[in-house]
């Protein structure tokens, strides 16, 4: 689901990188933030509610409402709407609220 | 009407149509806004003095026809996209209409396309004399469109395919 | 602890002018922005904007941004920190600044507050479902990142956003299944509304969402129209096939660190929600403290730029800094406010701040 033609913009993306959600490998690009490649790879559920484990996607983007919180290299609550991906990145669905490190 | 479907009424737009009179002598602009909004770039853009100098910058465009020799330049500075141009004496049987048109892919000349009314409907076909997208356009190219002449004030838009 | 002079909480359109006009007058200043780069909502905006030639009419917002930047980096007296969260001001003038995980305490003799406006959501069953987005989020993933967010939409709103991201949507490549809005009437420019219209996408007014419908993700929409108590009408249900829902409810101010700041605050409809009392030269009631943007009452990005300019020259002026010519300069920063709310949209606004202006000790010495 990448634009690749776009009538006003030109998107200059980084180097072709790697990472894994929930263990399988997926790609991404650099200069991206992990909820972008996570998109572009068709990735819309990102957390659960806590109480009742309602499916949770991407709602602001830009890192004010904390609907896309996710484990990343182990650490829990990364709203990953906002967190650059690099190289070999562990994204994982999170459960509950996450341990605390 | 306007307001609660986006859509201008015919009394609209005979309302910014310059006169029948001026229509046969040639390439006329014809302003498409209709509210008051805080914005002047077709008075920066224009080099004839067509469109006059704004008193309050929310004042509708002040279009004196007469002076405007069709040059298109303020199509596509208008951020609203509310200007065309339209030349009545094309040809014997065709009119010529110069619509900004930012969508990919872009029509090529000779194509036949849709001419769509301001609605988004289909009301006839129409062949692409020209496209322009040069720098100075800054993404907002223009498409000469000839559609038939009664049809002249009913296309605002164009669609391709089918 | 870090000497500052003037702090810039925020690098959208308010808080880049602030800066430039600032540091212009030979003050020094630290713009802090919590995201990757500056820019702020003015990145994304691919339309040309309104206005006059002063506030870029006609040039589009990335394009803006881009001479904004330009301008930061050519003055030697900007620092800009981003990747940097501005977490408190406080009481003794302190302020907290979180980078990488690590705290930093800056002392500035004078802030500028331009942290802009988050987006409102919209209560419906179903509404946290995966596939609804603020329409902020479907531009940043389409504009900056080059995304499609799906590929039919259901946009509810039909202010300047939602139809300019409507507009954005389908020049992505994404359907456009309808646009619904609870009002009568349309509450963004009409020739926003009519781009989109002549490419055949309806907009209904007094229509809003009934619920959406989807196990893991959105997989319709059900609108009905509303009657005069913006009630849904049963039996006038459509069932929309669309996998994205995009929220266009308006913004409301990001205001917490005024609050913090102890700064006097006010719950004003016309500006979107709780907003600083300020003075003409955008003071708040606590001194040193200045606001421009959406947290001084929401507004189109021409103003908020007018507005960071006026606080940047403020601020710097506060510290006793100043040009040949700031009469002047200030002078035509109020006009271009002036006939930027001048019109009949502008009027709210004008309403708003005129009920929440704080006399100015100029002001109340000529009156005197």
């Amino acid at each position: 689901m990448r634009i690749e033609e776009h009538p006003i913009l030109n998107f200059k993306r980084g180097k072709k990188i790697r990472f894994f959600f929930n263990d399988q490998e997926v790609e991404g690009f650099e200069g991206e933030t992990i909820a972008a490649a996570l998109h572009a790879a068709g990735v819309k559920s990102l957390s659960h509610s806590i109480e009742n484990h309602r499916p949770r996607g991407l709602f602001c983007a830009i890192g004010n409402c904390s609907s896309c919180l996710m484990e990343v290299n182990e650490e829990p609550n990364v709203r990953i709407c906002v967190e650059e991906l690099k190289d070999g990145m562990k994204v994982k669905t999170q459960k509950g609220k996450g341990d605390i490190l | 009407m306007l307001e609660s479907t986006g859509i201008p009424t015919q009394q609209d737009i005979d309302g910014v149509f310059p006169s029948e009179e001026r229509m046969a002598k040639g390439p006329v602009v014809i302003v498409e806004c209709y509210q008051n909004i805080p914005c002047n770039p077709c008075y920066t853009a224009c080099n004839t003095g067509a469109i006059k100098e704004f008193v309050d910058i929310n004042d509708l465009p002040n279009v004196d026809h007469s002076l405007c020799n069709g040059c298109s330049l303020c199509v596509s500075n208008c951020p609203g996209l509310a200007i065309m141009v339209i030349d009545i004496t094309f040809s014997e049987e065709e009119a010529l209409i110069k619509l900004p048109y930012e969508f990919l892919p872009l029509p090529t000349v000779n194509q036949v396309v849709k001419g769509l009314d301001r609605g988004g409907q289909p009301v006839c076909d129409a062949r692409v004399v020209k496209v322009i997208n040069s720098k100075a356009l800054d993404k907002t190219p223009i498409v000469s469109i000839a559609v038939e002449k009664q049809y002249a004030k009913a296309v605002r838009n164009i669609r391709m395919g089918e | 602890m870090k000497p500052v002079e003037i702090l810039v909480v925020g690098g959208g359109p308010a808080g880049l002018c602030a800066a430039i006009q600032a540091a212009e007058m030979g003050s020094k200043v630290l713009v802090v922005d919590r995201n990757r780069a500056l820019g702020g909502q003015l990145i994304k905006q691919t339309h040309m904007f309104f206005g006059s030639e002063k506030q870029y009419a006609s040039t589009r917002g990335f394009d803006i941004a881009q001479i904004l930047l330009d301008k930061i980096d050519q003055m030697e007296n900007i620092e800009v920190m981003t990747n940097t969260t501005v977490l408190g001001l406080f009481e003794d003038g302190v302020a907290t600044l979180e980078k990488d995980g690590k705290y930093i305490k800056v002392k500035p003799k004078a802030i500028v507050v331009g942290t802009g406006a988050s987006e409102k959501t919209l209560a419906f069953p179903n509404n946290d479902l995966p596939g609804i987005y603020g329409a902020g989020a479907v531009q940043t993933l389409m504009n900056e990142y080059g995304i499609k967010p799906g590929n039919k939409v259901l946009m509810i709103g039909a202010g300047n956003i939602g139809l300019i991201v409507s507009y954005q949507l389908m020049q992505a490549g994404v359907q456009v299944e309808a646009i619904v809005e609870a009002s009568p009437t349309i509450g963004g420019y009409l020739v926003h509304a009519s781009k989109i219209r002549r490419m055949g996408v309806p907009i209904y007014t007094k229509y809003s969402i009934k619920e959406a419908i989807g196990t893991e993700a959105v997989e319709k929409a059900v609108i009905w129209q509303l009657d005069d108590k913006w009630q849904g009408i049963s039996g006038t249900e459509k069932e929309l096939e669309v996998d994205i829902i995009c929220i266009s409810v308006g913004l409301s101010p990001l205001s917490e660190l005024l609050w913090q700041a102890g700064c006097e605050m006010k719950y004003l409809p016309e500006l979107s929600g709780y907003v600083p009392a300020r003075d003409e030269n955008l003071q708040t009631s606590v001194k040193g403290i200045f606001v421009a943007g959406d947290v001084s009452g929401v507004e189109e990005a021409s103003s908020a730029m007018v507005e960071g300019y006026l606080a940047g020259m403020s601020a710097a002026a506060y510290l006793g800094y100043s040009l040949y010519n700031t009469k002047e300069l200030r002078e035509d920063l109020l006009q271009q406010l002036n006939s930027l709310r001048h019109g009949p949209v502008g009027e709210r606004i004008n309403k708003g701040i005129a009920s929440i202006l704080i006399q100015s000790e100029a002001a109340a010495s000529t009156e005197a």
